[in-house]
C-alpha cells in the first residue's frame, strides 16, 4: 500500500500570556483541538491506537511565554496551504496567536532533530538588581558551572550559548536546545543568583540547523 | 459562633488581585487551574451588569471542570444581558495557602473579583463528601461562614445538587437551596435578588420572596423539634411563605443540550463534550438515589442529539464525546442514535462512550458498533451483586448466566478487560454473597481465558453501599467497620493473582459520607467544627482526616452511630422529609418491604407501579400541554411478566 502524498505544514506561533502555565503535554493538546476545530485534515499515524502526526520543535517550559513556538502537522491531501494560516487563526483560543505556515519536506528530519539552540529574553522586573552587569562577567568568565538538577550534576557552562544585558531589567540568553544537551533558563537565572519565579521569560527564538550539514540526525 | 479565620480585607480589587497572582502562581502545582482565560469562558462587563453570580463547584478545577451542571448554569446566567456568571473551585491545599499568605481573597476566575463582591454565590452539591470545601471556598472568599450571620451586604449563598435533597445538615451554611433541576429555578433566583435589591428591602424579605419560588427551600423559615430520643420529632414552617414539603423542581422539557464548554487549557478528570441523552430512570434499583430522585424519564430526540455532537465538536475540538444517563440501553432508540452517531463520526478519530449499559449481549453490540475499527480498552458491566439473591433483594435482577454471557461476548468481540462494579454492605448481606463477588469475578475471567487466554482480565471495583434518602433503603442500617473491613479482606485474599484486579473504598470515608447523607439540621456543628480541625477534600484519599470528623462529633457531643448504624423505623419523621422527591413516601415503604421478602420490582417501562411522579406534576403537565412530559409508554402486554407477582398498586 502506497502512502497518500499528505502537506507536511510548518506553523509558527506565539504563546501569549494567556496560556503562560500551559505545560508541554497540554500545549500539543490545546494545538490538536485548534487543528480539529478549524477542520483541517490532520493525519494520524496507522496502528492499533493511531496518533496525530503533529510535532512540536522543543518544549517550553511552565511559566514562559515565547514569540518563536515551531510546530510540523502532516495534513490529508486536499488543503491549500495558503488556507492553513487563516483557519488556524479562526480556530485559535486565547493564547495561541498563529504567524505563519509553509509546507516543508516530507522527508525532513523531524523538528526536535532540527533545533540546536534557542534564544529567551528575560524581564527581570522592577528593580532589577544593581550588580547584574557584574553577575554577567562573572558567570560568562567561569570555565564550568557545575549544576544539580534532578540527583545529577552536569556543566551548565558548554550549554549556555551566549548571555547579554540588554538593559537594566532586560536580559538576553541562548542555549543549546539539543536533544540530551539541553540548557535551561532557569538554571542560567539561578546560576546569576536569581529567583526564576520572580521574573518573565520569553522564548525568542529557536535556531535550526543548517539543511546540509544535518550534524543531529542519530 | 464565629468563622475563626476571616482572611484579612484589604479592599483590594480585581486588578490588585490578578497582579499578585502572578506572583503566586509559579509557585504552586498546576497553576492553569487558577488563570481562566479559557477557550469558550464568558467574560461580561462587571460593571455594566446589574447580578453578578459566582458559580462554586467545591472540589478542585480538574474535577469542577468536568461537571456538567454548572456549565448549563453558567450558559443560561451569561445569556441573560443584565446578569453574569463566573467560576469558582476549591484552591487545591497549597493554593490556598499561598492565597492566605498573601492576603489574597478567592476570586471569579472571569474578571477576578474577589467572591464577596458578587451578589449571588451558587455551590454545586452532587456528594456530601466536600461539604467542608464549601466552607473553605466561602471563608476564602470572604464570605460569613453562617447563614445566619450574613448581613445586607453579604451574597447570598444557594445550594443544589443530588445531595441537596437532604438540605439539612448544610442548612447553617446555605440561604436556601434549590431542590431538583436548575435550570429555570435559578434565574428565578437571580430575578428575585435583582427585585430585591432594587426594593433596599432588608434581606429576610429576599429569604421570604425566595421561599414562594416553587423547588426553593430556605432553611431559616422552618423549624424542627426533637423526640427525647433524639429523632426528629416535628418540622415546622415559621413563615407562612415557606412550603411545607417542598416539591423538587423539573422542566417540563429538557432544554436544548449545551455545546459550548469551556475549554481548559490543563489536564482535567473528563475532556470531553458530554451529552446528556435523557433524563432519569426507570429502573428502580433501590440503593440508587439518583434512579429515584430524577423521575420521570425524558430523552432527547436523536437528532439533537447528533447535533450537540457536531456543535460541540466544532466548539471545543475535544477528541471525545460521553453520552450520558443513567441507564443508556433503556434510552428509547438507542440502536438508532448509535447508528446514526457512528455512521456520521466515523473515521473522525473520536472516542465516542456510552456509559450504563444493561448486561445483556445487545450492550456489547452498540459498543462494538459505535467503537468500529477503534481500539478497545476496558467493559464495564455493574452487577451490583453478586448472588441473584442479593440483585433480587436490591431490585437489579440479572441472572448469573447473563452476566457470564454477556462476559463472553465482550472478550469475543476484542475487549481484553472487564471492570465489574459491585457494592459491599447491602441489606442482609453475608459472607458468601462477599465470596460471591470472588467467584463471580473469578468466573468471568476464566471466560476470557477460554476465548482470548492470558491477555484477559478482570478489574473487580467493589465499592460499600450507603443508604441515601428518597430510597427504598433510607430506613436501613449501614454495615459496621468491622463487618466491611473483613468483607474486604475477604476479596483481597481472594482477588489476587494474574489477570484480577481490585480496587476498594476506604470503609472510613464511606462512614463520613453515610453520616452526612441522612444527617440533619445538628451536623452543621459537626461540620463546622471537623472544618476548623482541618478537615477539607474529604473525598480525596489524601486529605481525608478522620481523626478531625471524630474529635469534631466528640466535640459536639453528637454520636454519629445515630445517623448510621441504627434501623429507623418506617413511622419515624426522617429530616430530609421536608422534601418532596415527587416519588411517594407511601411507594418507598412498600418498596422496601418487597426488598426484605426478596421481591422485585420490574422496569417501569413494562408496568406502571405509580410511584407517584405523575399525578405530583399534574399541574406542571397542564401548563406546558404542548411540551409536557409523559413516563415512557408501558409497553403492551405481549412480554410476560415473569417471577413477579404484582399487587394493585
Amino acid at each position: 500500500m502506497t502512502e497518500p502524498e499528505r502537506l507536511r505544514c510548518r506553523v509558527q506561533f506565539d504563546k501569549t500570556p494567556a496560556m503562560r502555565f500551559t505545560g508541554h503535554l497540554d500545549l500539543y493538546r490545546a494545538l490538536e483541538r485548534t487543528i480539529r476545530r478549524a477542520g483541517l485534515p490532520l493525519a494520524y499515524s496507522r496502528g492499533f491506537t493511531p496518533h496525530p502526526k503533529l510535532q512540536l520543535a522543543a518544549a517550553l517550559p511552565l511559566g514562559f511565554t515565547s514569540c518563536a513556538e515551531v510546530a510540523d502537522m502532516w495534513l490529508e491531501q486536499g488543503i491549500e496551504p495558503a488556507q492553513v494560516l487563516t483557519r488556524l487563526q479562526d480556530a485559535a483560543p486565547p493564547g495561541l496567536a498563529f504567524r505563519d505556515a509553509a509546507p516543508v519536506a516530507p522527508r525532513e528530519p523531524t523538528l526536535q532533530q532540527q533545533v540546536v539552540e534557542a534564544a529567551y529574553a528575560i524581564d527581570l522586573g522592577d528593580p532589577a538588581p544593581l550588580d547584574m552587569e557584574a553577575r554577567v562577567g562573572s558567570l560568562l568568565a567561569s570555565p564550568e558551572l557545575r549544576r544539580h538538577r534532578r540527583g545529577k550534576e552536569y556543566d551548565l557552562r558548554p550549554l549556555l550559548t551566549s548571555l547579554e544585558l540588554a538593559a537594566p531589567g532586560r536580559l538576553l540568553m541562548q542555549l543549546s536546545a539539543r536533544e540530551g544537551a539541553t540548557g535551561r533558563p532557569e538554571e542560567v537565572l539561578e546560576a546569576l543568583g536569581l529567583d526564576p519565579l520572580s521574573v518573565r521569560v520569553e522564548r525568542t527564538a529557536l535556531i535550526f540547523a543548517p539543511r546540509a550539514s544535518d550534524a543531529t540526525a542519530t | 459562633m464565629a468563622p475563626n479565620s476571616t482572611p484579612a480585607q484589604p479592599p483590594l480589587t480585581a486588578a490588585d488581585i490578578e497582579l499578585r497572582l502572578h506572583r503566586l502562581l509559579p509557585r504552586v502545582q498546576k497553576p492553569g487551574r487558577y488563570t481562566g482565560g479559557e477557550l469558550n469562558q464568558v467574560v461580561k462587563d462587571w460593571d455594566a451588569t446589574r447580578l453578578r453570580a459566582a458559580l462554586v463547584f467545591p472540589d478542585v478545577y480538574d474535577l469542577g471542570m468536568s461537571n456538567l451542571g454548572i456549565a448549563i448554569l453558567y450558559d443560561i446566567l451569561n445569556r441573560q444581558p443584565d446578569m453574569l456568571a463566573e467560576r469558582v473551585y476549591t484552591p487545591w491545599p497549597d493554593m490556598e495557602a499561598g492565597l492566605r499568605a498573601a492576603g489574597l481573597p478567592l476570586y471569579g476566575l472571569e474578571t477576578k473579583h474577589p467572591l464577596h463582591a458578587f451578589d449571588l454565590i451558587g455551590v454545586s452539591l452532587p456528594y456530601e463528601t466536600l461539604y467542608t470545601n464549601v466552607l473553605t471556598v466561602l471563608d476564602l472568599g470572604g464570605v460569613p461562614l453562617l447563614a445566619a450571620e450574613r448581613g445586607q451586604r453579604d451574597p447570598l449563598v444557594i445550594g443544589g445538587g443530588h445531595a441537596a435533597f437532604n438540605p439539612e445538615p448544610m442548612s447553617d451554611f446555605i440561604d436556601a437551596f434549590v431542590i431538583g433541576e436548575g435550570e429555570e429555578a435559578l434565574l428565578e433566583i437571580a430575578r428575585a435578588v435583582l427585585d430585591w435589591k432594587a426594593s433596599g428591602g432588608p434581606r429576610p424579605a429576599l429569604l421570604r420572596s425566595l421561599a414562594e419560588l416553587r423547588g426553593v427551600y430556605v432553611p431559616s423559615l422552618y423549624r424542627v423539634t426533637y423526640a427525647p430520643d433524639g429523632t426528629p420529632d416535628r418540622i415546622e414552617a415559621s413563615d407562612p411563605a415557606a412550603r411545607l414539603p417542598v416539591l423538587k423542581r423539573i422542566v417540563p422539557r429538557l432544554p436544548p443540550p449545551l455545546t459550548r464548554f469551556v475549554v481548559p487549557y490543563v489536564d482535567v478528570t473528563h475532556n470531553r463534550i458530554p451529552v446528556e441523552i435523557q433524563r432519569g430512570c426507570t429502573r428502580g434499583c433501590r440503593f440508587c438515589q439518583a434512579g429515584m430522585i430524577t423521575r420521570p424519564v425524558r430523552e432527547r430526540p436523536v437528532a439533537e442529539i447528533v447535533d450537540a455532537i457536531e456543535q460541540g465538536l466544532a466548539h471545543t475540538g475535544y477528541e471525545e464525546v460521553g453520552l450520558l444517563s443513567l441507564s443508556s440501553s433503556d434510552y428509547g432508540e438507542i440502536l438508532e442514535l448509535v447508528r446514526q452517531v457512528s455512521a456520521r463520526f466515523a473515521g473522525r478519530h473520536l472516542n465516542i462512550n456510552l456509559p450504563s449499559l444493561r448486561i445483556e449481549s445487545f450492550s456489547v453490540e452498540l459498543m462494538d458498533l459505535l467503537h468500529g475499527e477503534a481500539s478497545r480498552s476496558g467493559f464495564t458491566l455493574a452487577p451490583e451483586a453478586a448472588t441473584e439473591r442479593m440483585r433480587e433483594i436490591i431490585n437489579k435482577p440479572v441472572s448469573t448466566e447473563q452476566v457470564l454471557t454477556t462476559a463472553r461476548e465482550i472478550y469475543r468481540r476484542g475487549w481484553h478487560s472487564i471492570k465489574l462494579y459491585f457494592m459491599i454492605g447491602h441489606p442482609s448481606e453475608t459472607l458468601e454473597d462477599v465470596q460471591a463477588i470472588a467467584d463471580l469475578s473469578k468466573a468471568v475471567l476464566a471466560e476470557g481465558r477460554v476465548l482470548i487466554g492470558p491477555r484477559a482480565s478482570v478489574h473487580a471495583g467493589v465499592s460499600t453501599f450507603i443508604p441515601k434518602p428518597h430510597t427504598p433503603f433510607q430506613w436501613v442500617p449501614c454495615d459496621t467497620l468491622e463487618s466491611i473491613r473483613a468483607k474486604q479482606s475477604l476479596l483481597k485474599r481472594q482477588l489476587r493473582g494474574p489477570g484480577l484486579k481490585l480496587s476498594w473504598t476506604q470503609p472510613e470515608e464511606t462512614q463520613l459520607e453515610a453520616w452526612l447523607s441522612r444527617g440533619d439540621r445538628r451536623l452543621g456543628a459537626v461540620i463546622l467544627e471537623a472544618w476548623r480541625r482541618g478537615a477539607h477534600f474529604d473525598a480525596w484519599q489524601e486529605h481525608f482526616n478522620h481523626a478531625a470528623w471524630m474529635q469534631a462529633f466528640a466535640a459536639t457531643g453528637i454520636d454519629p452511630a445515630f445517623y448510621t448504624h441504627r434501623e429507623r423505623p418506617i413511622d419515624e419523621t426522617l429530616p430530609w422529609d421536608v422534601i418532596d422527591a415527587g416519588v411517594r413516601k407511601s411507594f418507598l415503604t412498600e418498596d422496601y418491604l418487597w426488598s426484605l421478602q426478596g421481591r422485585t420490582r420490574l422496569d417501569c417501562r413494562e408496568r406502571c407501579f405509580a410511584c407517584g411522579i405523575l399525578p405530583k406534576f399534574a399541574a406542571l403537565r397542564r401548563e406546558h400541554p404542548s411540551e409536557a412530559w409523559e413516563c415512557p409508554e408501558v409497553r403492551s402486554p405481549a412480554r410476560p411478566v415473569v417471577a413477579v407477582s404484582v399487587e394493585a398498586p
